[in-house]
């Protein structure tokens, strides 16, 4: 992204072919930044015998994929308890964030500088040291090694992400469309649904894509809160990576992966413009 | 046919500023009224009041004999129309305008046909598909008129309707309004810090300074019979002297006057006359002696300052008078009885808006 924008700045002051060429460098390298990580996994995958100094495998085969979606694996499992925890995690965080970020975002009030601080923490102190005691409480509820419980501590680092975009976007937000839905006759929810709602969509996806994607990829919560009973998909690779078989860790890597590409290409166009910028740059 | 009652309306804000002071209004059902005032005296105020966005700290609001303070913004009938138009950006054209009637829960294609209709009445058929961001600055406001129109409004209540267009469409569109608003009938009450903008449209006209009624009146009567010098100052008035007012005649310093027109019974007051009224050449009575001390010549008229003692006045006459008088030159001017008009004393601060007269 920076070298892209960068980039953009730059050409309105170089001359034509620099900054074009400079604005092509940009998108290779993000590309090359996104693909060629997943280049040797995929190798990895199909993989059938490869040493040392060889450059290519020897020879290929489709053991792993085989294997990744057999049931002994339990990927597809993993895959779908995975999702399910990401979709609940990131549909709990829009209704919280939404309203939370209307607050920041458009009302003055004591002590907002101090919730905007406290919002933020979950991204700045480790995790590590606030799940230990979260698992005390949660054994005590009775909500340790559930999903119920996965869920929940997604939530601490997933809301933050989630109620500063959409602070950013309610900062640009003219409440006044909404007195005039109500004078055209529209009750509170209707004024929300019609109104607020489709306004801010935007921020909704992109804060959504964001926690949507934290949750996909919490490791150290999964597995203390879960206590191993839930078993996602980042739990599941790791397994596989300390057991040292790398076709199968290939495998799984992709389809950990995977999903998470797909979700950002189908949201990409919401990335770009002021309703995610103004998200960020309000921190 | 909704009348509309304002009865000792005061909003105060958080930090203790009253934003309507006491306000007290009686608004003819069918009637067009402008609530006029420079920016800040209140205007919008009173009319996200009415319209039930805001809810007044004191006083009570009443459509035809009923109070409304208690019914929700949608149910009031009273749409108002913001100065910004509003129309929701990810709508198009037709869903915009049928929006309020969407939410009554109308028939879709009983809606179709109303917002068809309804973009005929503002001169724009046909145009539903497009998105508001298409539009004109001038279009943007027919649709956002339509859109309040199409679900008949019991009070229609425009801010600053015209404050956004440029002069060529703001004629056109004040035209539009007020034909409108005649066929329809509907009770429109619109805001506007334009005081010619106010006479051309408005059967009355509510003046206010500070969130204070100045004067509720026909708009002839702001120029006939203001009722202070601020509220004379606000529609042009430029020449003010003071006397003292006794048997209907006003005694000036610079000589006395027949005053058969005033707003007060006697005492310490102030002579006022438009300055084109004031005529060049003595007629042997209400006559007083004056020196030029400049003019500008402006085509369709002239303009002179004269010095009249220590008090200085306006007069604007036919474009030939520049050839008869020059700078510094003394010259009679003639104070016609029926144009003088006298108003109280004048109060201490001059600035103009920032009166607050009893």
């Amino acid at each position: 992204m920076a070298s892209i924008q960068s980039a953009t700045q730059l050409r309105e002051k170089l001359p034509f072919n620099w900054g074009s060429l400079l604005r092509w460098l940009g998108i290779a390298m993000l590309l090359l930044w996104l693909i060629a990580p997943m280049i040797p996994l995929f190798i990895w995958s199909i993989a059938y015998r490869w040493f040392f100094p060889n450059i290519l495998p020897a020879s290929y085969n489709m053991r792993a994929w085989e294997y990744a979606f057999s049931p002994a694996a339990g990927a597809l499992e993993s895959l779908y308890i995975t999702t399910y925890i990401a979709v609940v995690v990131t549909l709990l965080s829009i209704l919280v964030g939404v309203p939370a970020g209307r607050a920041l975002g458009l009302h003055r009030f004591r002590g907002k500088r101090i919730i905007e601080l406290l919002i933020l923490s979950p991204t700045i102190i480790p995790s590590l040291a606030v799940i230990l005691g979260i698992h005390v409480v949660f054994i005590r509820l009775g909500i340790a090694n559930s999903v119920l419980g996965v869920i929940l501590v997604h939530l601490i680092p997933g809301l933050p992400y989630m109620t500063l975009v959409m602070a950013g976007v309610f900062a640009n937000y003219d409440p006044q469309f909404e007195e005039q839905a109500r004078s055209l006759g529209a009750g509170p929810i209707a004024t929300i649904w019609y109104v607020m709602i489709p306004t801010v969509m935007p921020g909704i996806i992109v804060g959504g894509l964001f926690t949507f994607l934290i949750s996909w990829a919490q490791y150290i919560t999964t597995l203390i809160i879960g206590g191993g009973r839930v078993q996602t998909l980042p739990l599941k690779l790791f397994n596989f990576v300390s057991s040292t078989d790398y076709p199968v860790t290939g495998a799984l890597g992709i389809i950990f992966i995977a999903p998470g590409v797909l979700v950002l290409l189908l949201t990409s166009r919401y990335l770009t413009g002021r309703s995610a910028v103004g998200g960020i740059g309000n921190i | 046919m909704t009348q509309v009652r304002l009865a000792d309306l005061t909003k105060i804000f958080d930090d203790d500023f009253a934003a309507v002071n006491d306000l007290s209004l009686d608004i003819e059902s069918g009637t067009l009224t402008a609530l006029l005032g420079p920016s800040g005296c209140g205007k919008t105020t009173t009319m996200k009041m009415i319209a039930g966005l805001l809810r007044p700290t004191a006083g009570d609001i009443y459509f035809n004999d009923n109070s409304i303070l208690d019914i929700a913004p949608e149910k009031r009938g009273a749409v108002m129309v913001f100065q910004n138009y509003l129309l929701f950006p990810y709508m198009n054209v037709g869903d915009n305008i049928g929006f309020g009637l969407k939410m009554r829960r109308v028939d879709k294609r009983e809606i179709r046909r109303r917002v068809a209709e309804m973009l005929e009445l503002v001169q724009l058929p046909g145009i539903e598909k497009r998105k508001p961001s298409q539009l004109s600055g001038g279009q943007q406001q027919r649709v956002a008129l339509a859109r309040a129109l199409i679900v008949e409004p019991n009070v229609l209540l425009l801010d600053e309707p015209l404050s956004n267009l440029d002069a060529h469409l703001r004629d056109e569109m004040r035209e539009l309004v007020r034909s409108i608003q005649r066929e329809l009938q509907i009770t429109t009450i619109f805001v506007t810090h334009d005081q010619e903008e106010a006479v051309v449209l408005a059967d009355e006209i509510a003046l206010m300074f500070d969130g204070v009624l100045q004067q509720y009146a026909p708009p002839a009567e702001f120029f006939e019979a203001p009722s202070t010098v601020a509220i004379a100052r606000f529609f042009g008035g430029l020449n003010f002297i003071p006397g003292t007012l006794e048997n209907g005649a006003i005694h000036c310093p610079c000589g006395s006057f027949q005053a058969p027109k005033s707003g007060v019974k006697a005492g310490v007051s102030t002579l006022s006359i438009r300055p084109e009224a004031i005529q060049l050449g003595g007629r042997g009575h209400n006559d007083v002696e004056g020196v030029i001390r400049s003019h500008v010549y402006v085509g369709r008229y002239a303009r002179f300052r004269i010095d009249i003692g220590e008090f200085q006045v306006e007069a604007v006459t036919e474009p030939s008078q520049v050839q008869h008088h020059q700078d510094g030159s003394t010259v009679t001017l003639h104070f016609p009885p029926e144009k003088i008009w006298v108003l109280p004393p004048e109060e201490e601060h001059k600035d103009e808006g920032n009166e607050s007269a009893g």
